[in-house]
């Protein structure tokens, strides 16, 4: 049995510990040096727990029994999972933290003394206001992680589900767990408390619903900053210092990721957050266009214009994922680097499902990370470079962005793909994308269409090579 | 007068948003996906509370109601925390800078 203060000094290191962690990811040299930082201090905090409750019974048994449960499947699931399959593992992971962060919420309103928070019917009002913050939140993250889940793992449609009303009922549900909140803290009532956790699981399921699988790196990112105020919550009403650090942290490194990603595509948070997107213009642009002609070409062509080119830049987007064409994209570069071709691959801030998306399925592929550059370091290379290979990319590409303000991507930072001197454009369709509008780049004088799979079309330039 | 705890907590909450702004801007976009599941891994920090909440139970029944909420949210926190961390250690070991003796 340790000193109150003594624990609480080392939570204060465990936090700043993981501080260290989220530092150590400005360079990728000193990433892992910061991973292992963020372990120490989870270790830390766990050993500092066991010390200060000193209980060391069957109880103690019981939860290294499931911690080691737990920690089994987490490390199964950690060397299992494609890279491919990144966010959708990220977004399960959230709901666990959600659901995690319900579990602790709900054990100390029912046991309040083991908590130092009171007594059942007569809990502290500032730990009831901070527990049912954090229960709310915790279950919202839960079953909107769910959900972001399932749309991802493709179980559920990506596109956007509406319906009439859809943004009063929300509003209607927000305002009612504000008012579930008050009462339960005036009452202590434990059938508020329970009706507040199911509203709360009901909302988190609304609110993501509408919002279609192209906007899911800013829905990943706020589930992220999501868990991270749920913890926070948890937090205060634990009187835990390393939670509160956490919570605080985790909560701002989300809300700039969706930051990030809505300037990527240069919408507001709430035009995500209200959802529909792309479900709404389709009539306007699939049916009223004439038939444009466009060249479309074989994978021999695509190598010969490669092979006399002097500098390539790569645009990958979410379609590489799709068809893991990573591994053959590497490939076909490494060959065209043998013949003093220099390859760079250009990365736009939305390019996958989720933040950074790109960079760790090339990363996978073996590309050195200083090959790979951001949308402001590459885009004025461009108009210097031979071919754009844009594979699996298609509204981040549209010059359409730049020059008619009546389309709804307007504004949207794209990459100046069309400045090269010849485009290749693997696709397999001229199917409009995510966005619902056409890519003005397919009927450009200078872009071939290569129709394919972009694994298949990619091997198959590099047996041309 | 004395001042409520309540208000050094939030103190620190304040500050570790703001300490939490500057470092996460300075993350490199390239590692934004590893940020990602290292933000989720050190949230799961909140297996102290359930860790408590765990041992909250009496020596006679280790099990009641509180308890078992408490033990499903460790093992739901481990999943978390072992997932988390050894995927961002997999994802990190990935990120190679180019080799200069290029054949």
């Amino acid at each position: 049995m340790i000193s109150a203060n003594l624990s609480a000094i080392f939570y204060l290191v465990s936090g700043v510990l993981f501080i260290l962690a989220l530092r150590g990811l400005s360079s990728p040299e000193t990433s892992r040096q910061g991973n292992f930082f963020g372990i120490l201090g989870m270790i830390i905090a766990v050993t500092v727990t066991f010390l200060s409750t000193g209980n060391f019974s069957t109880g103690f048994v019981f939860v290294l029994i499931f911690i080691l449960v737990g920690g089994s499947i987490g490390a199964f699931i950690a060397y299992r999972i494609p890279m491919t399959a990144m966010p959708e593992l990220v977004a399960g992971f959230h709901s666990l933290v959600g659901l995690a962060a319900v579990f602790v919420a709900i054990s100390a309103f029912l046991n309040p003394e083991a908590f130092n928070l009171g007594y059942p019917g007569n809990i502290k009002l500032g730990s009831l206001i901070e527990m049912s913050i954090g229960a709310a939140v915790g279950a919202i993250t839960f079953s909107g992680s769910i959900i972001a889940f399932l749309k991802l793992q493709g179980i559920m449609s990506g596109s956007p589900i509406t319906f009439k009303g859809q943004h009063p009922l929300n509003a209607i549900i927000l305002i009612s767990i504000i008012i579930l909140i008050y009462l339960l803290c005036s009452t202590q009532s434990s059938n508020l408390f329970w009706i507040l956790l199911a509203v709360s699981f009901l909302i988190g399921f609304l609110l993501i619903i509408p919002i279609g699988g192209a906007d899911m790196p800013v829905v990943i990112s706020m589930l992220n900053s999501y868990s991270g105020w749920a913890a926070a919550g948890i937090g205060f009403t634990l009187e835990n210092t390393a939670l509160i650090i956490t919570g605080a942290l985790v909560g701002s490194s989300g809300a700039i990721l969706s930051y990030i990603m809505c300037k990527g595509m240069n919408r507001s948070f709430f035009n995500v957050i209200l959802g529909g997107f792309g479900a709404t213009d389709e009539k306007s642009s699939t049916s009223s266009k004439e038939q444009r002609p466009v060249k479309s070409g074989n994978a021999d062509d695509a190598a010969f214009l490669m092979k006399n080119a002097s500098s390539v830049i790569i645009v990958p987007g979410y379609g590489m994922a799709v068809a893991q064409a990573q591994h053959a994209l590497r490939e076909m570069v490494d060959t065209l680097k043998k013949n003093d071709i220099k390859v760079s691959y250009a990365i736009h801030p939305v390019a996958g499902r989720m933040p950074g998306h790109m960079n760790v399925l090339l990363a996978e592929a073996n590309v050195p990370y200083d090959e790979v550059f951001e949308l402001e370091e590459i885009n004025n290379d461009f108009a210097n470079a031979d071919v754009a290979f844009v594979i699996g990319a298609n509204d981040v590409t549209n010059p359409v962005a730049k020059t008619d303000p009546q389309s709804p991507i307007y504004g949207m930072p794209v990459l100046d793909v069309e400045k090269c001197k010849s485009v290749l454009f693997v696709k397999r369709s001229l199917s409009p994308g995510y966005a619902g509008i056409d890519n003005d780049l397919f009927y450009k004088e200078n872009t071939l269409m290569l129709f394919a799979d972009a694994k298949k079309m990619t091997e198959d330039i590099t047996k041309n090579l | 007068m004395e001042i409520d705890p309540l208000i050094f907590r939030l103190s620190i909450f304040i500050l570790s948003i703001f300490v939490g702004y500057y470092v996460v801007w300075s993350v490199t976009p390239s590692l934004h996906t590893p940020l990602m599941s290292v933000t989720n891994a050190i949230s799961s920090v909140i297996i102290v509370g359930a860790i408590i909440a765990g041992l909250s139970g009496n020596v006679d029944s280790v099990f009641n109601i509180s308890s078992t909420f408490g033990f499903l949210a460790i093992a739901l926190a481990a999943i978390n925390i072992f997932g988390g961390f050894l995927v961002t250690q997999r994802m990190l070991a990935m990120y190679k800078k180019k080799k200069k003796d290029k054949k």
